[in-house]
C-alpha cells in the first residue's frame, strides 16, 4: 500500500488526500478559539518583559548605561543586562555573532541593550524608557554602496562560473548592461514575535515560542542559560504567520523570556510591540544588482555576468544560504551558456536580514527577468518570445551550478497553456492599441515563469521526524517536527496519516510541535514542510500498521492481502473490527503501537566547496500573466488582471494549495509595489509600523484574478503522493506584475530599456518615466544600454 | 453625575466603576475579561486584528460599526453594545459569516481572522449595501491579512453578508434597542479624582466648564490619534475628557450654502453629505483610514490636534471652510487655513475647543477637484494631497483656491499659483504655464518615508495640471487609474 507510486500509472485509492478539506483550525480561527501564545492562560505570577534600547543611536560604543530609574519604576522586578547571562551571550543560528543583549557596542538601530522584567507589560514598557544611554556615535554603514566602498562583508564572496563569460561576452553580437536596485521586505506576520518561558525543576525550562524552528529555540535557550539541551523544551501549536521571519529571528525573544525566568524563577512572557518588532528583526535582503548580458540578434543569450550585492545587516544570520539561493535562481528558467554569477554578502550597520519566503530566490529571478526584458526591448521583440527562446530545453538544460533541469517539458507546457488561457497575444494587441490612444495612462503586460528549486541547500536540513501513537480506543496521536504557521501543514500531514490508517479525520489528533516529542528537527522552511514531515509521519503510521498486520496474520492465520484498513474499520477476511478493537487486542498481545518515523530526502549531493553536485530534489514550476495601468503623471498604478497557472504536482489538498498560490502571489506583489523600507540618512528605519509600511490590502488584489492548478502528471521525484512543495514558489509569480509595469514604462519610448527599481512605488515609476522621457531615442540597429 | 461606564455585552449590561483614563478596550477584553479571541496586531489601528463591533442607536435603530479596540478607550464604549468574536457563536453553531469563511478557506494562520469576522459582521448588519466586490473591499480595507491574498475572504463576504440579517442580534434587535435606549442618559460621567479622571460631559456647557477647570486635560473625540499617544508614545494622560456624549456636537447639517459638521461627527457620519458636494470628496472620504477609523475618527479631532496625518484639510481649505471654536466664556470663527500655524502648532487657546466646521458648497461656476497620492490606495496617508477650486467666468479662471498637503509642515495654500492662474484660458493650455511655474515658489517640501522632496514637487505640479485638464473637459477616465467620477465628469459653464 505504500509502494512507490509511478506518477504515470493509476492514482492510489485515497479518501482524504487530494480533498479540499478546510484548514485543521478553520473553525477555531473564525470563532476566536484558536490559541496563540499570548492567549495561553498565564501561570499565576507571570512577569512581562520589554526590550530596552538606545532610541537615538545607530552604531557606536556604549559610554554610559544608567538603569537606576528603570529599576526604580513601579512594578519593575528585574532588569537584565549582558551580565545576567550565565551561558553564552549569543542567539545566532550558526555564526556566533548575534548578542542577546549588547554589551560594549550598539551594532544597529534597535539593538536590545537591556530587558525590563515587570509585573505588567505596560510597566515594563514604560520603565524601559527611563534608561539613560550614551553611545559614542560613529558614521554608520547603511547602504550596499556604503558597504562596497568600505569593502566589508559578513561572509566571504562566492561565485558560480561556467565556460568563459568574458570571451562569450566579447563574442556576442550585442551586449547590454545595467544596474538594478531590489528592495527588501518586512514580514509583517500579523502575530508579532512572542515567547513565554516557564521554569521547571532542576533548572529546566519550558518555552512557548512563536517559531518556525523549535529545535533551534531549544538549543539557543540552552546555550544562553548554560544548561544541557535536554533541560529545555520548546513548543509551538501555531504561529500567526511566519514567512521566514520566525526561522532564526524568534531566538532572541525566547532567549530573553527564558533568561528572565531563570533569573526570577517566575514564568516570564515577552511580546514585542509592533514597532519594536519591525525595528529589531531582520527583513528580506535588498540588493544592488549589476548585470551584463551578451546575446545574438535573435534574442538568444550567449553570456551572462551578474554581481549580486546583498545587504545582510550587522550579522551573518542565514545570509549564507539566502545569498546562495539568489545565485541558484539567477537563471530564472533560462539557459546561460557562459556565466559568472557572483555574490557579495555585505555588512551594514542595520538589522540582520533574514529568511523571507523565497529565501533570496526572488531577487535572483527578478534580475533574470530584467535582463530578458532588456533584450526584448532593445531588439523590439515581445518579451515572451525572448523568454521562450531562452527556456531550458532538451539540449540546453544545464544550470550554471551544474544541475540538469530534467522536467523542462513541464515548464514549456505550462507556459504554453497559460499563454493560451490568458489570451496573451490578443491582449498584447489591445494593450498596444490602448497605449496608442492614451497619452497619460499606459498599460503593460507580462507573462513570466517560475522555476524554484526544492530542498534546503544545506544538505543536513533535509530530514524530518514524526511521532505517531495509536491508543487502545483507536484514536491516533500525531506529532512531527514541522510547525504550523497558516500554511496548512498540520492538515495535510493529518490527511496522509488518516488515509494510512484508513480512519476518518476526527480520529487523528493533531498536536503541537514539541522538541521533547520529535528532536533535532529542521526549521519549517524552504517549502519543505509537507515533503519532509508527511513522509516521516507516513513512515511512522505505516510501521505501526505493519505491526498490526503481522499480529493479525498470526491471530487469524491469514496472509496480509486478507487485511484491509478503511472507513474506521479493519477487515480481516470477512470479519470486520473497529480499529479500536484491533488496537486493544494488539495491546493485550504486547505489540508496540507507537513509532518515531523518519525521512531524509534522497539524491541530494550538493557540495558548496566545489560548487558541484545536485542541490535540489526537484523544481516547482509556475507562470503568471499580469496586466497593469500606470499614470505617467503621478506614477500611480493598478493591477488590472492576473492569470496564474501553477504546478503543485498531484495536490494533497487543492484548496490549501490554491491558498498558498494566491497568498504568495499577493505577498510578492506587495514586495514589488507598495512595500517600501526606508532608512533615513542616520540609518534609522523610518517605516516601522503599518501606518508607514504598506502591505497589500483587499482592494489591491485585481478584481480579475484567475488562478488555476496546472494539471500535472505528478511529481517525477518520489515525493509524498507525488505532490510538490508550494510554500515559496508562488511568491515569484509576482515578478509578472513588476515586468508589466516595466513594459508600460517601456511603451513611452520604444527601444529604450527603462530603469525601474523595486519596489515600483508611484515615485519609483515616475523616476523611470522621467528617465526614459529624457533618454535619447534608440537608434535602429544599435544596442541600447540601460 | 455618573461615576460608572455602562455598556451591553453578551446580552448583559455591564457597569464598571474602575475605568482608568487611558485604559483601552482591547486591554479590558484580553486582560480583564480574559476574552482572547480579539487579537492585537499593531496597537495603532492600522491592521484591524483587534476589530470589534459597537452597536449604537442611530435614528432609533441599532447600527453596528467596526472599531479598532486597541485604540478605543474603554470609557468610550459607554452606551454601546460591544460585540466580540466570542459573542457570535450561537449554541455551538457558527455565525453565517464564520461559516462562509470556513467553507471558502478564508483563514490560514488565523490571527487576523477574528478581526475580519467582526468587520464582516458589521457589513452583515449594514443596510442598503450594494452587493459587489467594491463594497466588500471598502469594508475590509482596514483589515490586513498577510496569508490569503484576500480572494477567499472577499468571496466569503460576498456569499454571507448581503442577505437580510438573520442571527441572534437581528432576532433580539428590539430588546437591544430598549436596553441601549435605557443606557443613554444626559448625565455627565466622571470617574476618578481631581488629578486623574475619565470624564464624559453630556452638554457643551458642561464641557466648557470642565475643560475651563482642567485646561491640561486631553480632549478625546474618536481616539484614532490620541490612542497612539497611549499605545505608542506610552504617554500618561491622567485627565481624559471624552467628547462623544456631548449633546449636539455630532451634528451634520446640510444647508443651501454648505455643510455644518460638528466636532464629534465621525468621518462616517459626514461621508454622505460631503459626497453630495463632489464625487472627489466622496472618494477622499472613502480613502481616509478604514471603516474602523472612519467609524471613530472625527474631522474635528483631526483638525484640533493639528495632526500631520490629515488628508481632508487641503480639500476643506480649498473649499473655504471655517472653523468654530468655543471656550467657557467666548466663541469665535476663523478660516481653517489660519488655524494651522506651524507643524504641531495650532491657534487654540487653553480651555478652548473646536465645536464645528462649516464647509461652503461650491457655486455653479466653480469646479472642484482633489487628488490623493499615496503608496497604497486604501488606508494610507498621502505623500501629496492636492485640492483645487477654480471659479470660471467665460472660459477663463477668474479665481483659484488651491491647497496642498504633504508639501509643508501644515496644509497650505498655493497663493502664487492661485494668482498666476487668474486669467488662464481653459481651452488654451499655454496660458496655464504662469500658474504652473508659480507653484514652484509656493513650497519647499521635505523628503521623508512617504516621498522625496523632488517627487512631491513634481507631483504637485502634475496634480494642478490634472485639475486644469479636467476643468477644461478632459474625461477623468483618460487621466486617472482609479476613476471614481464615472458619468459625472463635468465642465464648468
Amino acid at each position: 500500500m505504500t509502494a512507490p507510486l509511478d506518477p504515470r500509472t493509476a492514482e492510489p485509492q485515497t479518501r482524504f488526500v487530494r480533498k479540499d478539506l478546510p484548514h485543521d483550525s478553520a473553525a477555531k480561527h473564525v470563532a476566536g478559539t484558536a490559541t496563540y501564545i499570548d492567549d495561553v492562560v498565564e501561570p499565576v505570577g507571570t512577569l512581562h518583559i520589554a526590550p530596552g534600547w538606545a532610541r537615538k543611536s545607530v552604531r557606536g560604543k556604549i559610554l554610559r548605561l544608567d538603569l537606576n530609574a528603570v529599576k526604580a519604576y513601579p512594578g519593575v522586578v528585574e532588569v537584565l543586562t549582558a551580565e545576567s547571562i550565565r551561558g553564552t551571550n549569543d542567539c545566532s543560528s550558526a555564526f556566533g555573532d548575534d548578542p542577546v543583549l549588547a554589551s560594549d557596542e550598539v551594532l544597529f538601530y534597535g539593538q536590545v541593550i537591556f530587558a525590563v522584567v515587570a509585573e505588567t507589560r505596560d510597566a515594563a514598557r514604560k520603565a524601559a524608557q527611563q534608561a539613560v544611554i550614551e553611545v559614542e556615535p560613529i558614521t554608520p554603514i547603511i547602504t550596499a554602496e556604503d558597504a562596497v566602498a568600505a569593502d566589508i562583508t559578513v561572509l566571504p564572496d562566492y561565485q558560480f562560473r561556467r565556460g568563459s563569460p568574458e570571451t562569450g561576452m566579447t563574442a556576442a553580437e550585442r551586449r547590454l548592461s545595467g544596474v538594478m536596485h531590489i528592495g527588501g521586505q518586512e514580514h509583517f506576520y500579523l502575530e508579532g514575535q512572542i515567547a513565554m518561558a516557564v521554569p521547571q525543576e532542576d533548572g529546566g525550562m519550558f518555552v512557548y515560542s512563536s517559531t518556525q524552528h523549535p529545535t533551534e529555540i531549544q538549543h539557543t535557550v540552552a546555550k544562553v542559560l548554560g544548561v544541557p539541551d535536554a533541560l529545555v523544551t520548546a513548543e509551538v501549536r501555531r504561529m500567526g504567520g511566519g514567512f521566514g521571519g520566525k526561522e532564526s529571528q524568534a531566538n532572541q525573544w525566547a532567549s530573553l523570556a527564558a533568561l528572565a525566568a531563570q533569573v526570577t524563577c517566575k514564568p516570564c512572557k515577552m511580546r514585542l510591540d509592533r514597532d519594536d518588532d519591525m525595528i529589531m528583526t531582520g527583513k528580506r535582503h535588498d540588493f544592488r544588482v549589476e548585470w551584463e548580458i551578451g546575446h545574438d540578434s535573435a534574442g538568444r543569450i550567449r553570456a551572462v555576468e551578474i554581481n549580486f550585492l546583498g545587504r545582510c545587516g550587522y550579522s551573518a544570520d542565514l545570509s549564507l544560504g539566502i545569498n546562495d539561493r539568489t545565485m541558484f535562481h539567477a537563471d530564472s528558467s533560462y539557459f546561460y551558456p557562459d556565466a559568472a554569477i557572483r555574490s557579495r554578502r555585505l555588512k551594514t550597520d542595520t538589522c540582520s536580514n533574514t529568511a523571507f519566503r523565497g529565501f533570496g530566490g526572488p531577487q535572483g529571478m527578478l534580475a533574470a527577468e530584467r535582463m530578458i526584458d532588456a533584450i526584448a526591448i532593445s531588439l523590439g521583440m515581445d518579451p515572451l518570445e525572448v523568454r521562450k527562446l531562452n527556456f531550458y530545453d532538451g539540449e540546453r538544460n544545464l544550470t550554471p551550478y551544474g544541475m540538469p533541469v530534467e522536467e523542462f517539458e513541464t515548464l514549456h507546457e505550462l507556459i504554453q497553456q497559460l499563454e493560451a488561457s490568458s489570451d496573451y497575444w490578443a491582449r498584447r494587441d489591445a494593450v498596444r492599441a490602448f497605449n496608442a490612444e492614451n497619452a497619460v495612462l499606459k498599460k503593460g503586460l507580462a507573462l513570466t515563469p517560475v522555476k524554484f528549486g526544492i530542498s534546503f541547500t544545506l544538505k543536513h536540513l533535509n530530514q524530518a521526524g514524526a511521532l505517531v501513537h495509536l491508543y487502545t480506543d483507536g484514536s491516533i496521536h500525531l506529532n512531527h517536527g514541522g510547525t504550523e504557521m497558516g500554511q496548512g501543514l498540520y492538515q495535510k500531514v493529518a490527511q496522509v496519516v488518516a488515509d494510512e490508517f484508513g480512519v476518518t479525520m476526527d480520529k487523528v489528533r493533531i498536536t503541537a510541535t514539541n522538541t521533547s516529542k520529535v528532536p533535532n528537527t529542521a526549521p519549517t522552511a524552504a517549502s519543505s514542510g509537507t515533503d519532509l514531515n508527511a513522509m516521516a509521519a507516513r513512515n511512522a503510521a505505516s510501521e505501526i500498521k505493519s505491526r498490526l498486520i503481522a499480529f493479525l496474520c498470526e491471530q487469524h492465520g491469514c496472509g496480509a492481502e486478507a487485511i484491509h484498513f478503511g472507513d474506521n474499520k479493519v477487515l480481516v477476511g470477512d470479519k470486520s473490527f473497529s480499529l479500536g478493537e484491533i488496537a486493544k487486542q494488539a495491546h493485550m498481545a504486547r505489540i508496540q503501537m507507537s513509532h518515531a518515523g523518519f525521512y531524509a530526502t534522497p539524491g541530494i549531493t550538493w557540495d558548496r566547496e566545489s560548487a558541484t553536485g545536485r542541490p535540489f530534489f526537484y523544481f516547482a514550476y509556475g507562470g503568471a500573466c499580469s496586466e497593469v495601468t500606470i499614470d505617467t503623471m503621478t506614477g500611480e498604478m493598478t493591477v488590472d488582471r492576473v492569470d496564474i497557472l501553477h504546478d503543485v504536482g498531484h495536490s494533497l489538498n487543492p484548496a490549501i494549495d490554491l491558498g498558498q498560490i494566491e497568498g504568495g502571489f499577493v505577498q510578492g506583489m506587495g514586495w514589488l509595489t507598495t512595500e517600501e523600507l526606508v532608512w533615513d540618512e542616520h540609518g534609522r528605519l523610518r517605516t516601522h509600523a503599518p501606518s508607514t509600511y504598506k502591505i497589500p490590502t483587499a482592494s489591491d488584489v485585481p478584481e480579475d484574478f484567475r488562478v488555476k492548478l496546472y494539471e500535472s502528471r505528478g511529481n517525477p521525484a518520489e515525493t509524498i503522493y507525488r505532490s510538490k512543495a508550494v510554500g515559496e514558489p508562488p511568491l515569484m509569480l509576482a515578478n509578472s506584475v513588476f515586468c508589466a509595469i516595466n513594459d508600460a514604462v517601456a511603451s513611452l519610448k520604444p527601444g529604450v530599456v527603462p530603469e525601474l527599481n523595486a519596489p515600483a512605488t508611484p515615485e519609483a515609476i515616475m523616476s523611470a518615466v522621467h528617465k526614459i522621457k529624457r533618454a535619447p531615442a534608440a537608434r535602429h540597429g544599435e544596442p541600447e544600454t540601460s | 453625575m455618573r461615576d460608572t461606564v455602562r455598556f451591553l455585552k453578551g446580552g448583559e449590561v455591564v457597569e464598571l466603576t474602575d475605568v482608568q483614563p487611558t485604559e483601552t478596550l482591547l486591554d479590558y477584553l484580553r486582560l480583564r475579561r480574559r476574552e482572547t479571541g480579539t487579537k492585537e496586531g499593531c496597537g495603532e489601528g492600522d491592521c484591524g486584528a483587534c476589530t470589534v463591533a459597537l452597536g449604537r442607536l442611530m435614528d432609533g435603530k441599532v447600527v453596528y460599526q467596526p472599531v479598532n479596540s486597541c485604540i478605543q478607550l474603554l470609557g468610550m464604549i459607554d452606551g454601546a453594545e460591544v460585540v466580540t468574536v466570542e459573542d457570535l457563536r450561537q449554541d455551538e453553531r457558527l455565525h453565517p459569516v464564520q461559516q462562509a469563511m470556513v467553507e471558502l478557506h478564508g483563514s490560514q494562520c488565523g490571527f487576523c481572522t477574528p478581526g475580519f469576522i467582526m468587520t464582516m459582521f458589521t457589513l452583515y448588519h449594514a443596510e442598503g449595501q450594494e452587493k459587489s466586490r467594491k463594497t466588500v473591499t471598502d469594508w475590509l480595507a482596514g483589515n490586513l491579512c498577510r496569508c490569503t491574498g484576500y480572494r477567499p475572504i472577499v468571496d466569503a463576504a460576498l456569499q454571507s453578508c448581503f442577505d437580510a440579517a438573520d442571527d441572534a442580534f437581528a432576532w433580539r434587535a428590539n430588546e437591544t434597542r430598549e436596553v441601549l435606549r435605557a443606557l443613554m442618559d444626559s448625565r455627565d460621567i466622571y470617574i476618578g479624582n481631581g488629578d486623574s479622571f475619565f470624564a464624559s460631559p453630556a452638554s457643551i456647557d458642561g464641557l466648557a466648564a470642565l475643560y475651563g477647570q482642567h485646561p491640561d486635560a486631553t480632549l478625546v473625540a474618536g481616539a484614532t490619534d490620541v490612542g497612539l499617544w497611549i499605545t505608542k508614545h506610552l504617554s500618561d494622560l491622567p485627565k481624559t475628557i471624552w467628547l462623544g456624549r456631548v449633546n449636539g456636537l455630532d451634528r451634520v447639517e446640510e444647508t443651501p450654502t454648505g455643510i455644518l459638521i460638528g466636532a464629534t461627527a465621525t468621518y462616517a457620519a459626514s461621508e454622505p453629505a460631503m459626497g453630495r458636494i463632489s464625487p472627489d470628496l466622496a472618494e477622499l472620504w472613502r480613502r481616509i483610514g478604514s471603516k474602523q477609523v472612519r467609524a471613530s475618527g472625527t474631522i474635528g479631532g483631526n483638525i484640533a490636534n493639528g495632526s500631520p496625518i490629515g488628508d481632508t484639510p487641503p480639500a476643506l481649505i480649498a473649499l473655504g471652510a471655517a472653523l468654530e471654536l468655543q471656550s467657557a466664556d467666548d466663541s469665535r470663527t476663523l478660516a481653517l487655513e489660519d488655524f494651522f500655524i506651524d507643524y504641531g502648532k495650532q491657534d487654540r487657546e487653553p480651555g478652548e475647543f473646536v465645536t464645528g466646521l462649516f464647509v461652503p458648497r461650491p457655486d455653479d461656476n466653480q469646479v472642484f477637484r482633489c487628488y490623493k497620492i499615496s503608496k497604497r490606495f486604501d488606508q494610507d496617508i498621502s505623500s501629496v494631497m492636492g485640492a483645487f477650486l477654480f471659479t470660471i467666468v467665460d472660459g477663463e479662471i477668474a479665481a483659484a483656491r488651491i491647497a496642498y498637503g504633504g508639501m509643508a509642515g501644515t496644509p497650505k495654500r498655493a497663493f502664487a499659483a492661485e494668482t498666476g492662474l487668474v486669467g488662464a484660458v481653459l481651452d488654451d493650455p499655454s496660458t496655464w504655464s504662469t500658474g504652473m511655474k508659480a507653484l514652484l515658489g509656493d513650497f519647499t517640501p521635505l523628503s521623508d518615508m512617504r516621498a522625496s522632496a523632488e517627487y512631491r514637487m513634481e507631483t504637485a505640479r502634475a496634480l494642478l495640471a490634472k485639475a486644469l485638464m479636467e476643468a477644461s473637459g478632459t474625461d477623468p477616465a483618460q487621466i486617472r487609474v482609479l476613476n471614481t467620477r464615472e458619468g459625472s465628469h463635468d465642465r464648468a459653464a
